[in-house]
């Protein structure tokens, strides 16, 4: 999948699992700042990423994840 | 001393197999009909009981999704009913959030939601257990989950005392009021457990009704032919309010909350007290609560669960305590209706009781062909029965597994 794929997957776990509506999706908001995504959502977000893009979200690499772009780009790399 | 803090309720708000509001659930009950179905889902084919009362209607447009999918589905009921009596009460912008509280309990809680982590955990292993987890199968979780959605920052208890749990609701959020804790309490009940486990583990302790070719007449209390409690789910809650906090907001009073006994048996962890003699005393207990006689009591929602044993010791207890008196007590039983949502029952059912009492009209209890003659009740079968007195004390029985009794008199307002 390229960036612009895994954007768009990311946009749609997002709205199922934290309410956060597509069109606040960016590759530059930052999950808990900007987007109001709480620790406990953020777990549910990469478990449901892991599921659909195939890959292995370590708890070590999750804090590295600031921004939408950050998932997004790991996702990538790894998949 | 002063006179004794009156507790009213402003608000009411319901989710059963009948309807998913007050309204369509009263009208469904005045109607004879039945919320029972059969259970046609593939994971029920081998149980022994397969009847229930299941919700079917869909809920969703009436709860944000996100917040939805972290609730077991007996928090989503929970939280329907609730929204639904505080919207009714208009209370939200009329009450002090550190004077609002809430007493809201499950029978059995998060079941169904153990069930599908177990099954995720056992599948998949345990980094793809849901990290909501634990805050969807605390029996607290409704409570809470009600706290959150109003702002209630008074208290927020889960009393938890199996089929009693949401009649006990109701007495800890009168006396939540009377304590002067709170103004406002928003109390009731919930449960979801129609599932693969509850129905075995049920079935298995031989309590419920194996009526599978005749899902609407499965629940049918005081009948000779009843076989055992019908499964069912839903949610009752009720604002209760100080009187003069709703007097001075003039609020719409459905009710008084009169009074509440509570006992508990010590005699066994499942089967009643053949006797009766701790029903009676939550009965006799609630009257007094009330300031009332026996021989004010016109009117007794039982609550008749369709068992064997379990309507005749509570028909014996109701002659226990009230003696003579007893055939002037016109007795219902909307488990033949509802079906037994367990920990939702008591509130749901008060609900019914209030509704019963505003419209002057005592529901009838369906599905009586043979009545026993071993219920020495005035029960209410055949047509639905008008109440002609101006002055009103009912009373609302709920008995729960381990032996806890409780009784929730009602007056008229």
């Amino acid at each position: 999948m390229n960036t612009e794929e895994v954007m768009r997957e990311m946009a749609v776990i997002l709205d199922e699992v934290a309410g956060v509506a597509a069109d606040q999706v960016a590759m530059d908001k930052s999950f808990t700042d900007d987007l109001e995504v709480d620790s406990l959502s953020m777990v549910e977000v990469v478990m449901a990423a892991e599921d659909k893009f195939g890959v292995k979200i370590p708890d070590e690499e999750v804090k590295n994840l600031r921004t939408v772009g950050d998932a997004v780009n790991f996702i990538v790399k790894s998949a | 001393m002063s006179a004794r803090t009156r507790v009213v309720v402003t608000g009411l708000g319901l989710v059963t197999p009948l309807g998913t509001d007050v309204a369509s659930t009263w009208q469904a009950v005045l109607a004879g009909k039945s919320g029972v179905r059969a259970l046609h889902e593939d994971w029920a084919a081998d149980l022994s009981s397969k009847v229930a009362g299941a919700i079917d209607a869909d809920l969703s447009s009436v709860l944000d999704k996100v917040a939805a999918r972290r609730m077991d589905r007996s928090t989503q009921f929970a939280v329907v009913a609730a929204k639904q009596a505080v919207a009714d009460a208009n209370v939200l912008a009329n009450v002090d959030p550190i004077r609002l509280g809430v007493a809201f309990g499950t029978g059995i809680g998060g079941l169904s939601t153990v069930m599908q982590q177990m099954q995720i955990l056992n599948e998949r292993g345990p980094d793809r257990v849901n990290p909501l987890t634990v805050p969807m199968i605390m029996p607290n979780a409704a409570a809470a989950l009600i706290e959150l959605e109003i702002g209630a920052q008074a208290g927020a208890h889960a009393p938890v005392s199996a089929c009693a749990t949401s009649a006990e609701a109701i007495a800890w959020g009168t006396q939540m009021i009377r304590d002067n804790r709170a103004d406002v309490v928003v109390v009731g009940g919930t449960e979801a457990v129609i599932n693969r486990l509850a129905m075995a583990a049920f079935s298995a302790m031989r309590a419920m009704s194996t009526r599978n070719d005749d899902p609407a007449t499965a629940s049918r209390p005081y009948d000779l032919g009843r076989d055992g409690f019908v499964m069912s789910e839903g949610a009752g809650a009720l604002v209760l309010e100080r009187l003069t906090h709703a007097t001075a907001r003039g609020a719409n009073i459905y009710a008084e909350i009169a009074g509440f006994g509570m006992t508990s048996d010590a005699h066994h962890i499942a089967a009643p007290d053949p006797a009766g003699a701790g029903a009676a005393r939550a009965m006799l207990a609630a009257v007094a609560d009330a300031g009332a006689t026996t021989t004010d009591v016109l009117h007794l929602n039982a609550h008749a669960t369709s068992t064997p044993l379990g309507d005749i010791a509570e028909a014996a207890a109701v002659r226990k305590a009230f003696g003579s008196h007893t055939d002037q007590i016109a007795v219902t039983a909307p488990k033949s209706s509802i079906g037994h949502t367990l920990g939702g029952a008591g509130a749901i059912e008060s609900i019914l009781t209030i509704m019963s009492i505003i419209n002057k009209q005592i529901p009838r209890t369906i599905n009586i062909s043979d009545f026993d003659p071993k219920v020495n009740l005035d029960v209410v079968i055949n047509e639905h029965r008008a109440i002609s007195h101006s002055e009103i004390l009912a009373l609302n029985n709920s008995f729960g597994f381990g032996g806890h009794n409780v009784c929730v008199a009602i007056r008229n307002y």
